[in-house]
């Protein structure tokens, strides 16, 4: 009650009312939940008595990259879009620039980065048969190169230079693997049951590599490539920087 | 009561936690937290309601939803975040003002 500081916009009625309502809201949506009678298991025969020629054994991988496959397929496209408006609202790249390297934080790398690459690899083979798969070894990688870029170590200039194009990667097979099994099947994203697995194996690890990096890029906030520049131009951003915030 | 019930009404919480929160504070990021914390509910009780079938193990269909959500939000978190640093960039501020800024 005592904290009224700047933070809150609205008057004090206005919090009152928003009060009032949410929690009418959420007190409905409560008994509703509570008197819930539970679900017919429908859908779940259905994905189980259709496990057989999904060409994996977790349901939740048949559901996502079988079953479903359209819904993960735009999915990927939506990662790749929002890299690309991060890409366009933030010019150069905030973490890699303005970092310096830090030595405790290089001891750490040089002992989990291996682990990470391992188990990054392990998750994604296991998905076929237990919780796992491409959505979560891209989880894991990406920890290592967010680890990378907060301990500052300078990525080559090569790594910066494709990590904008390996985004697309997983879309890219997702798409050539749907198209090519419309030319055999005659539809979109309907695998052939014998060569299921592997296909959905091989869109998944391309999903792996295009959700690390676009993880990763998520989180340094801006094209990597782009730090080359902003590094040559650094003195000169700083300036404009100053000028910036005196105004 | 089941404990999945008590996670889907902890979803629910969440929530109100969450609108309650996007409609009070005019701070971006608080919005963007906010947002994330609302659909952290929606998610738990997605997943907390996939238990309550009459089939023996959770509906996987739900589960794979969640799992594509998550990762959408995500994304769009980080959209967001990229969103409010240029707003702050551009105005000076990260906050909603009724009044024009100076």
């Amino acid at each position: 009650m005592s904290r009224e500081n700047e933070d809150s916009l609205t008057s004090r009625t206005i919090k009152m009312m928003a009060a009032i309502s949410v929690l009418a809201l959420t007190s409905v949506l409560g008994w509703t939940v509570w008197t819930l009678p539970p679900f017919s298991d429908r859908m779940q025969r259905l994905v189980a008595s259709n496990m057989a020629i999904s060409g994996v054994e977790n349901p939740v991988t048949a559901v996502l990259l079988n079953f479903r496959g359209y819904d993960t397929l735009l999915e990927i496209g939506v990662l790749l879009l929002a890299a690309l408006g991060v890409f366009s609202a933030v010019p150069s790249p905030v973490i890699l620039s303005k970092s310096t390297p830090s030595p405790i934080l290089n001891l750490l790398l040089r002992l989990l980065l291996p682990f990470i690459i391992l188990i990054g690899g392990y998750i994604l083979w296991i998905g076929k048969y237990a919780p796992g798969g491409a959505f979560q070894a891209g989880a894991i990688l990406a920890a290592g190169g967010i680890l990378l870029s907060t301990a500052a170590v300078p990525f080559n200039r090569f790594a910066l230079k494709t990590m904008p194009f390996a985004m697309g990667i997983g879309l890219v097979t997702f798409i050539v693997v749907a198209l090519a099994t419309m030319m055999v099947r005659g539809n979109f994203l309907q695998y052939p049951v014998a060569q299921a697995g592997t296909l959905i194996l091989v869109i998944e690890a391309a999903a792996t590599i295009s959700i690390s990096i676009i993880l990763t890029i998520l989180f340094i906030g801006g094209n990597p490539d782009a730090s080359i520049t902003a590094k040559d131009e650094n003195s000169k951003a700083s300036i404009i920087d100053k000028g910036n915030t005196t105004k | 009561m089941t404990i999945s019930l008590l996670y889907a009404l902890v979803g629910v919480v969440l929530l109100g936690i969450g609108l309650y929160s996007l409609v009070i504070y005019s701070h971006l990021v608080k919005k963007i937290l906010a947002l994330n914390v609302a659909g952290s509910g929606v998610f738990l009780f997605l997943v907390a309601t996939a238990a309550q079938t009459t089939g023996p193990v959770p509906d996987p269909v739900p589960h794979a939803m969640v799992l594509t959500g998550i990762v959408v939000a995500v994304s769009a978190t980080a959209l967001a975040l990229a969103l409010a640093c240029r707003i702050h960039q551009v105005t000076g501020t990260a906050r909603l003002t009724e009044n024009e800024p100076e």
